[in-house]
């Protein structure tokens, strides 16, 4: 017969933190950066099956870096919690505010359940506005707290010193070219400070486009439009930024 | 649609349980839906007419929608359920394509509609049939194909071009005679507007363009370049162009004899 040792709440806790964040630091990074037109996710993914950002409503995207399967788990119950709202109620009705809630709540349960681990995933969700005060994006660390957040946000590995990175570098109104660029200088530095490559490749970019004529807003970037406006230097401004209008001048 | 069905099965239309009643319920019925092929897309159009019995329910009801990017649903029959069952059926594609991350093939998004159509067997006996046209551009295939369907939910593709309704028969009597295989985008535009317009003509459901009013059809295209839906213009144009023959022509374009 086996006695338990007793362990204090404050270490169990403690424990857990330790141990989502020790899982969250092994992903690699992603950021989150507002601009001019709308809101652009920008990481470093080697697979082009398993992604990081998704489309969860009109208006709403998702980022999410740690564990793949657990953050699978929670983008797809926030597509139907989404889903189920705007079918019930109304395509308006759906938003960053309520789902981020949801989010919250999931993650803190499992948190704090000492049945389960807790998940090993750091969320971010966007919502882009009719204006660029409008935008939301909140980020929901392992535990379940919600923070609100503006202009930039980093998430997983190195996200402390990519977020001062963005801090300092960030502006309101950058073009898309100079916000992603920004996002991939960010990105290319290493924990030592030194700075590598990150092939087109093996980027994953995704925005929220206020000036899409549809509702759904999300949008994937790759390929041939990827690398122009990687091209684009920080200088070449708003013309790059509209994508169907952006190749005249190659 | 499944994952509704478990959680809040009174949110899906075929598991409501209905009022046993003598005779057919009075609800508004939407009328003629046309569709014909191009090469290089589709063109789905309906009149604007709701009747219930022999009263003008609506003018100007809307009964073609997107489904997606590259499909669009027009419905036929009870109004209410139908406008209802496309929102299910929209729901469906955009959640299928956000989970999986890929869209439907056409096919699967036209079974799909089949099943929908077949859980309103019930409503469908009492009188309040959906029968749908489905419309779509396949992606793989690179060509526009049109589908057609029953009350029991039995599917076929038509080549060429459909129509679903009660104006239905004149519509397709008209485009028989009209259809070619090389129709331009503009044609075949023109063309369901001909058809609708027979279909008016013959059949007291189904509204002809209202001038007076500004109701035209609903007229949408879907190409490579997905869906669009022409504008209040471009639709005003092509259905006067119509009228404007029709003065002098009632009975519309003559074919040849042989």
């Amino acid at each position: 017969m086996s006695t338990p040792f007793y362990v204090s709440p404050q270490q169990a806790m403690a424990d857990r933190a330790e141990y989502a964040r020790k899982g969250i630091a092994r992903g690699r990074s992603l950021v989150v950066l507002q601009y001019a037109d709308g809101i652009v996710f920008v990481g470093e993914n080697p697979s082009r099956a398993l992604h990081k950002f998704s489309e969860i409503y009109d208006r709403i995207g998702f980022a999410a870096a740690g564990k793949y399967n657990e953050y699978e788990n929670l983008r797809i119950g926030g597509v139907r919690y989404a889903d189920l709202r705007g079918y019930t109620y109304d395509r308006d009705d759906v938003t960053a505010r309520g789902l981020a809630n949801v989010y919250a709540q999931t993650l803190g349960t499992i948190f704090s359940s000492a049945a389960e681990k807790p998940y090993e995933v750091e969320l971010v969700v966007a919502e882009v506005g009719e204006t660029p005060e409008g935008d939301q994006i909140y980020r929901l660390p392992h535990d379940g707290s919600i923070v609100d957040e503006h202009g930039s946000v980093a998430v997983g590995g190195n996200a402390e010193q990519i977020s001062s990175f963005l801090d300092q570098r960030h502006r309101d109104g950058m073009s898309l070219a100079e916000a992603l660029k920004l996002a991939v200088q960010a990105l290319s530095r290493d924990t030592n400070g030194s700075e590598r490559e990150i092939p087109a490749e093996r980027l994953e970019v995704a925005v929220l486009d206020r000036t899409r004529p549809q509702k759904r807003k999300f949008k994937r970037i790759v390929g041939r439009q990827l690398a122009r406006l990687l091209a684009a230097d920080g200088a070449g401004t708003e013309a790059e930024t509209s994508e169907e209008g952006g190749s005249e001048e190659e | 649609m499944d994952f509704l069905a478990e959680h809040q099965p009174e949110l899906l239309p075929g598991n409501r349980q209905l009022p046993p009643t003598q005779g057919v319920i009075e609800a508004p019925h939407g009328t003629t839906i046309v569709a014909v092929t191009f090469p290089g897309g589709v063109v789905l159009a309906g009149d604007r007419r709701a009747t219930m019995g022999n009263v003008i329910a609506q003018r100007d009801i809307e009964k073609v929608f997107p489904a997606d990017e590259y499909s669009a649903v027009g419905i036929a029959g009870t109004a209410g359920l139908a406008v209802e069952m496309v929102k299910l059926f929209q729901l469906e594609l955009e959640h299928f394509e956000k989970v999986e991350g890929a869209q439907l093939s056409l096919e699967g998004k036209a079974n799909r509609l089949s099943t929908m159509i077949r859980s309103n067997l019930g409503m469908a006996m009492q009188g309040l049939a959906v029968v749908p046209l489905f419309a779509g551009y396949d992606v793989d295939r690179e060509r526009g194909r049109i589908f057609s369907y029953d009350v029991t939910g039995g599917r076929s593709e038509e080549h060429n071009y459909a129509a679903t309704g009660s104006g239905s028969i004149f519509a397709r009597g008209a485009m028989k005679k009209l259809f070619r295989d090389d129709l331009t985008e503009e044609q075949a535009a023109t063309l369901v507007v001909q058809a609708l317009y027979d279909a008016a003509d013959d059949d007291s459901a189904t509204g002809g363009p209202d001038v007076a009013r500004r109701i035209y059809p609903i007229i949408t295209v879907i190409t490579e370049d997905g869906f669009r839906r022409l504008t209040e213009d471009e639709a005003s144009e092509l259905s006067r162009a119509v009228l404007q023959k029709r003065l002098e022509e009632p009975d519309g374009p003559k074919a040849a004899l042989l």
